[in-house]
């Protein structure tokens, strides 16, 4: 393998995958129909029920 | 007695696997300690093996001990409480150990005549750094990394930790690789590879501690009463599987022999130094970061009541962080024999890292919002925000020196060690000291920590050792790499290298003078949580903590 | 895209492949290419696999931890090569199972130090670093001189080597242990031998005690040789493949 082959994929088809990658990531974070399912999780830690100050 | 009892026990039928697992894999170890002891070829080997076979024996006994004591009623908590005391405990001590290591090494650099002694060599600065390091990102941040994750994991998944006997064989086996690894270095046993010196047999007994590790926190998961898996457990998986990898590939080695401590690495020159700096890197992004952002995004809006500011940016940056975090090794090797393409990879990654780092820092800033004025009120609270500020000036730091041309400046000087430090001390600190000031009255079921007014007292002793290390770092090492670097007006190089180091000596005492403060807060700290642990007062029962009905059938 | 991240959320193992991946894209994409470019490493003359001795001596380096404040990689700037000599070539640690180069210079970088000081200073050094230098923080290692050197098992840390392809011969391999003592013991009985091994290494009492082999003798053995393989005279660094 040489640097050149290396770089012409790294620079084409690499790009192109990483970009489509993040974008993903992105429309489904920001995707309206998530929004409610998102509070709820963030909820997780503060729902007191899972909550535990007993003795064993 | 109570061994004995406890085989009379195992062998009438009070089989558990967990408990079987573990005595097997004790057995196996004896076995191979004694073999090993037996034949070592040189002699801190052999001390490792009975190292080894002492805490087998000891992990064997303790197991048939606890079975002689008879069956144990179901325990009716619903969650597994004592593993995550305990790692509080082998934090605070290992904290504790580690910095006062890291004071002495201090010290030996600004009084090398008082602080070194001919005839004990391995006293020297060159066996106490690897042991000063180990102690504190190892030691100390793996234990409260364990703990809080044990702590964390089972009231976000509303289930009891997985494995029964197993979470402890966790605990225990890596306070064993802890021991391995320090009096390992004392000994002059190391492979030289910087965070990852530990011998080819220490790397193979962590592996297997890990996996199993990996195994109770997946099972943890697995039996969640949630549909979702909560983002802090998100991160506390990506630390756990890409440290395991990590570890596993730089430590390729060939041993010299199965009895002897000696191992050669699997790579060579330049292919060893880019795989190292790739783990060197990314224990720095998946240890020190990953981990510790987990306990940001549940220690931070549970201590300030709040949820997390934006759910959505912490599953962006979770991706983005550790898809970028694990390209950035190379900005270690700027300038060296590593080809260039490599470094300017490297340095590009670095610099697009910064946004995923100010992303979680944002995060765990601004779910403060709406309720700033707990920080006058809570010192805890103040402490766990101080240190995700210090997170987002370290992460502003780093990609600003991982430019070729800064860090043809800063490279090789204290710059560098006070970069390193501003994360350790500011964000890997504080927001672990203030996890275990939170998780002490938590598991101890007290109201509130000992004394409020101590915690004050740590976070400015801290906060000031903080601000003298750094200071005192940044303006030594811009010192040294200007010496290196300057020409007089004959084109000849202006300082001899003996200079920049005569011309260190000042700050070195600040630094030290800075830790010292530093280790001074984690003491008070210490007093404080081990009054909290033992107060006389009733056990505090939080209201909204009663169980709920289901609580049994777990 | 985003109806599959809920599998993410919901199942554990398909979140942790998603992480392994992720995690693995870099390292893939920057480490391997390392293995098959040819480029990567220069061709040049001069660069040999260490004697026993001098392996020896690294390892004491190494576990004295030397690595945690002295750099062995000189980089490709005027003060640098003004200071230390010639910036330091891949080819140089093709051999070194692990690499030397540092991180840190609290004492000045070593990639160039042999033959620069004397053993005599070396080991005057070593003993008590501040009679030579005031200035020095550097630990003493008087010790050293003090400790014979085991030379018992140099044959299976060569062997560990040629595992790694480091290119050792038969005959180097099978004298291991005595040639570890001979290149310290320039009168003794296999020096002559040793040199046929070795052609061109130097051979010497390092420490001053001529009836000994110390870990001083293996250490400063190990000092003299570094960087002073390469020969500079045939390497073009302006040459095509040379410029990485």
């Amino acid at each position: 393998m040489t640097y050149e082959q290396a770089t012409q994929f790294a620079q084409t088809w690499g790009l192109v995958l990483l970009v489509v990658l993040f974008a993903g990531v992105l429309v489904y974070a920001l995707w309206p129909g998530n929004r409610e399912k998102f509070k709820r999780a963030a909820h997780t830690p503060l729902d007191k029920e899972g909550d535990d100050g007993r003795e064993d | 007695m109570g061994v004995i009892a406890g085989c009379k026990l195992m062998v009438k039928g009070g089989f558990r696997e967990d408990a079987a697992g573990i005595l097997l894999i004790l057995v196996i170890g004896i076995g191979l300690a004694l073999f090993g002891a037996a034949r070592a070829i040189d002699a801190p080997f052999a001390v490792q093996m009975w190292t080894m076979l002492t805490g087998f024996l000891l992990g064997a006994a303790a197991i048939l001990y606890d079975f002689g004591k008879g069956p144990k009623a179901d325990a009716s908590s619903r969650y597994e409480n004592g593993v995550v005391k305990a790692g509080v405990i082998a934090s605070m001590f290992w904290g504790i150990a580690g910095l006062l290591v890291g004071v002495i090494i201090a010290l030996q650099l600004s009084f090398p005549n008082i602080f070194y002694f001919t005839d004990h060599g391995w006293l020297n600065f060159g066996r106490l750094r690897p042991l000063h390091t180990s102690a504190v990102i190892f030691a100390f941040g793996g234990n409260v990394l364990i703990a809080t994750s044990f702590y964390v994991v089972q009231r976000t998944c509303r289930a009891r930790l997985a494995g029964g006997l197993w979470p402890w064989f966790v605990f225990w086996g890596y306070q064993l690789f802890i021991v391995l690894a320090a009096t390992g270095y004392l000994m002059g046993v190391t492979q030289s590879r910087e965070y990852a010196e530990p011998p080819w047999y220490t790397d193979l007994w962590l592996t297997l501690v890990w996996v199993v590790y990996l195994l109770v926190f997946l099972g943890t998961i697995w039996k969640r009463q949630e549909k979702h898996i909560y983002v802090a457990n998100w991160f506390y998986l990506a630390f756990i599987v890409t440290i395991a990898m990590l570890h596993i590939v730089n430590n390729l080695a060939v041993p010299v022999s199965f009895a002897g401590s000696f191992s050669y690495s699997a790579f060579a020159g330049v292919q060893d130094a880019l795989t190292q700096w790739w783990y060197g890197h990314n224990a720095v992004g998946f240890f020190l970061t990953a981990g510790f952002l987990a306990i940001m995004y549940y220690f931070i809006p549970k201590q300030a009541d709040r949820p997390v500011y934006s759910y959505r940016l912490s599953i962006i940056h979770f991706w983005a962080l550790i898809f970028l975090y694990i390209w950035a090794g190379p900005h270690h090797l700027h300038y060296t024999a590593l080809p260039q393409w490599a470094q300017t990879l490297g340095a590009t990654f670095s610099i697009m890292l910064w946004m995923p780092s100010w992303g979680g820092m944002i995060n765990g800033l601004m779910t403060l919002s709406g309720a700033w004025d707990k920080l006058r009120t809570d010192p805890v609270l103040r402490m766990l925000v101080v240190s995700v500020a210090f997170y987002g000036m370290s992460t502003f730091e780093g990609p600003v020196m991982s430019i070729r041309a800064v860090n043809s400046l800063s490279h090789y000087t204290d710059w560098t060690i006070g970069h390193v430090h501003s994360g350790a001390l500011g964000w890997v600190g504080f927001v672990s000291f203030g996890a275990l000031y939170c998780l002490a009255p938590w598991l101890w079921k007290k109201k509130q920590v000992h004394s409020l007014a101590l915690v004050d007292w740590h976070f400015w002793l801290a906060t000031i050792g903080i601000v003298l290390y750094i200071t005192s770092m940044w303006v030594a090492g811009i010192m040294q790499g200007l010496m290196w670097r300057a020409y007089n007006d004959l084109g000849f190089l202006e300082y001899s290298f003996v200079e920049s180091v005569e011309a260190m000596h000042p700050y070195y005492i600040i630094r030290a003078v800075g830790g010292a403060l530093y280790l001074i807060g984690a003491l008070i700290m210490a007093y404080n949580l081990w009054r909290t642990a033992t107060s006389k007062e009733p056990a505090h029962v939080r209201a909204a903590d009663t169980p709920a009905a289901a609580v049994a059938a777990e | 895209m985003w109806k599959f991240h809920k599998w993410f959320e919901r199942h554990s193992l398909i979140l942790l492949i998603g992480i392994l991946v992720v995690v693995s894209i870099g390292g893939l994409v920057q480490i391997t290419p390392l293995f098959f470019i040819e480029s990567t490493i220069e061709r040049v003359q001069g660069v040999r696999p260490y004697t026993p001795l001098e392996l020896a001596g690294r390892q004491i380096y190494i576990r004295e931890g030397c690595y945690t404040c002295h750099s062995q990689m000189v980089r490709p700037l005027r003060d640098e090569v003004e200071r230390y000599g010639h910036y330091s070539l891949a080819a140089e640690s093709m051999y070194d199972h692990p690499f030397q180069w540092g991180s840190k210079r609290t004492g000045p970088d070593l990639a160039r130090v042999g033959g620069r000081y004397s053993d005599e200073w070396h080991r005057a050094h070593m003993v008590d670093p501040r009679s030579v230098v005031p200035e020095s923080v550097m630990p003493p290692y008087a010790f050293l001189e003090r400790r014979d050197l085991d030379t018992s098992n140099m044959q299976a840390h060569l062997q560990a080597n040629r595992v790694l392809r480091v290119p050792y011969t038969d005959e180097q391999l099978a004298n291991a242990n005595s040639d570890a003592r001979a290149q310290a013991e320039p009168f003794g009985a296999d020096a002559f031998d040793f040199e046929q091994r070795y052609p061109g290494v130097a051979i010497r009492d390092f420490d001053g005690q001529p009836n000994r082999v110390t870990e001083m003798d293996a250490l400063i053995a190990y000092l003299q040789m570094l960087g002073a393989g390469v020969d500079f005279s045939t390497y073009q660094a302006e040459a095509p493949e040379n410029l990485r």
